[in-house]
């Protein structure tokens, strides 16, 4: 009777132990271990996801994924909208158009995303040079784009380019538009394409000009060395 | 003159007020209909993982949120769906797509994700557009992932494919403060600050995140870089990629 009771204490602490183990509170992650019938696939002999068949519970009683699903809001690279989208109604139009049809809009004919971005770009450095009480233009940036050329890669090309066989950056003095990573100063990269020009120094801040390439913050002391999913857990206070 | 006149006529609502308003973020907040509901993209990254064979896709979502209450009380709607989407023939058309939708069992909530699908045309057509219109891709379940807390981090694995959907800290930085100003003309012309004095707005608040890990074998072959047809050659080829959400009907 004894021993039977040793085991049984034996067994609770194992089993506590596992729990613990599950509860587990830092921030390394858990492995999830799935049974058949919550793995979120439909396997065995289930008629749906985790449902139906001999194991699951009916498909009636589990989860529910039907419904037509509508586009609301998009996004491809960092500040495309918010920078140049410049109206509500164009920003609101941009994110309900499909990307393949921003240079052509069927979403709405009048919105021409490519000639609003390119004013947009212009109507910047016209603010600033009032401020100036000079005339300022764009002009034509570190990657050889001009103010239309680099419209139509705003307006019709808005995705990121990952390459799956070359190391990704936003852009990092040599290489380009590989992907965006969690450190990619996307700010000062977008500035410097939009106010650098030609050499990328034009508004740097030296040589008496304006500092607009650079909004002079980095990525600070968010952690880029963490393993899956990257991100350090949420700020607590 | 004249073209001065002409830009702010044809830019219309340019005014100070919406300059000061205009770069809340890479996307945060970024148009009046979406601006603080829960299918508001925050920002998207893409890159290529820990093994470099696979592809990191990073969605955050209803951004910025306050540390505390505001972020533990911060939730995925079950009525949003997220699409991660992969042009791999250069046309800015997706060819598939990864999906991910909350749903919940009696006391935890989960996020689903399925994919990467082949993108079915007849499913996606909205008004002649592919893209727009989405149903969940039920075969094409990869798994699911109790959606993590600010206390505990839950990790999905299916293959080789990882996923995760929680709340994390926010890892874009801008001096958004001194944006307004510049906007607004009152920063002329110094422009930004030097670095030390400059203030990262977003230092101390988090978003919503949903990030998966897909090997690249799942994604086909890239296409020729964009980059080369607004001539910007010698780039390596690279698949175009973009987030969206849509809301149920």
């Amino acid at each position: 009777m004894k021993t039977f009771n040793i085991k049984l204490v034996l067994l609770a602490i194992c089993t506590s132990l596992l729990f613990v183990q599950c509860a587990d509170d830092d921030d390394n992650g858990n492995i999830i271990e799935q049974d058949m019938c919550s793995d979120g696939l439909q396997n065995g002999d289930e008629e749906g996801i985790d449902c139906g068949g001999s194991e699951c519970v009916p498909c009636e009683m589990s989860v529910d994924f039907t419904g037509v699903f509508v586009q609301e809001d998009i996004m491809g690279r960092p500040a495309v909208n918010t920078a140049f989208g410049g109206s509500d109604e164009v920003k609101n139009s941009y994110n309900i158009a499909a990307t393949s049809e921003r240079s052509d809009s069927l979403t709405d004919p009048m919105v021409n995303f490519q000639r609003i971005f390119e004013e947009t770009l212009e109507g910047y450095h016209d603010v600033y040079g009032d401020a100036l009480g000079v005339d300022l233009d764009y002009e034509t940036n570190i990657l050889g784009l001009d103010a239309t050329a680099f419209a139509i890669v705003l307006a019709n090309f808005d995705a990121l380019q990952v390459a799956p066989n070359a190391p990704t950056t936003y852009f990092d003095g040599t290489n380009v538009l590989t992907g965006r990573t969690l450190g990619d100063d996307v700010i000062d990269i977008s500035l410097t394409l939009m106010f650098g020009g030609t050499s990328g120094t034009r508004f740097d801040g030296n040589n008496g000009t304006p500092q607009l390439t650079s909004d002079g913050v980095g990525v600070g002391d968010r952690d880029l060395t963490l393993p899956f999913p990257y991100m350090e857990a949420a700020i607590s206070q | 003159m004249m073209k001065k006149t002409k830009i702010f006529a044809a830019i219309g609502g340019l005014s100070v007020v919406a300059l000061a308003v205009f770069l809340i973020a890479a996307d945060h907040i970024d148009s009046p209909t979406v601006a603080g509901t829960k299918v508001d993209i925050a920002d998207f990254y893409a890159f290529e993982g820990e093994n470099p064979n696979s592809t990191v896709f990073i969605a955050t979502l209803q951004g910025p949120l306050e540390p505390g209450q505001v972020t533990q009380n911060a939730v995925f709607d079950k009525d949003v769906l997220v699409e991660f989407k992969i042009d791999n023939t250069g046309d800015f058309k997706e060819d598939l797509v990864i999906q991910a939708i909350r749903r919940d069992s009696v006391d935890k909530q989960f996020m689903y994700f399925f994919g990467p699908s082949d993108i079915d045309l007849p499913d996606t057509e909205r008004d002649g557009v592919p893209g727009l219109t989405s149903t969940v891709n039920i075969n094409d379940g990869i798994g699911k992932v109790e959606i993590s807390t600010t206390e505990e981090t839950f990790i999905g694995e299916s293959g080789e494919i990882k996923f995760f959907a929680g709340p994390r800290r926010d890892y874009f930085y801008f001096d958004f403060n001194r944006f307004n100003e510049i906007a607004s003309g009152a920063a002329a012309p110094e422009g930004f600050f030097p670095p030390g004095t400059a203030s990262d707005f977003f230092e101390n608040l988090n978003v919503l995140a949903i990030v998966v890990e897909v090997p690249n074998s799942l994604l086909g072959e890239a296409p020729d870089h964009i980059g080369g047809a607004v001539g910007i050659d010698g780039l390596p080829k690279a698949y175009n990629v973009w987030v969206s959400t849509k809301r149920k009907q």
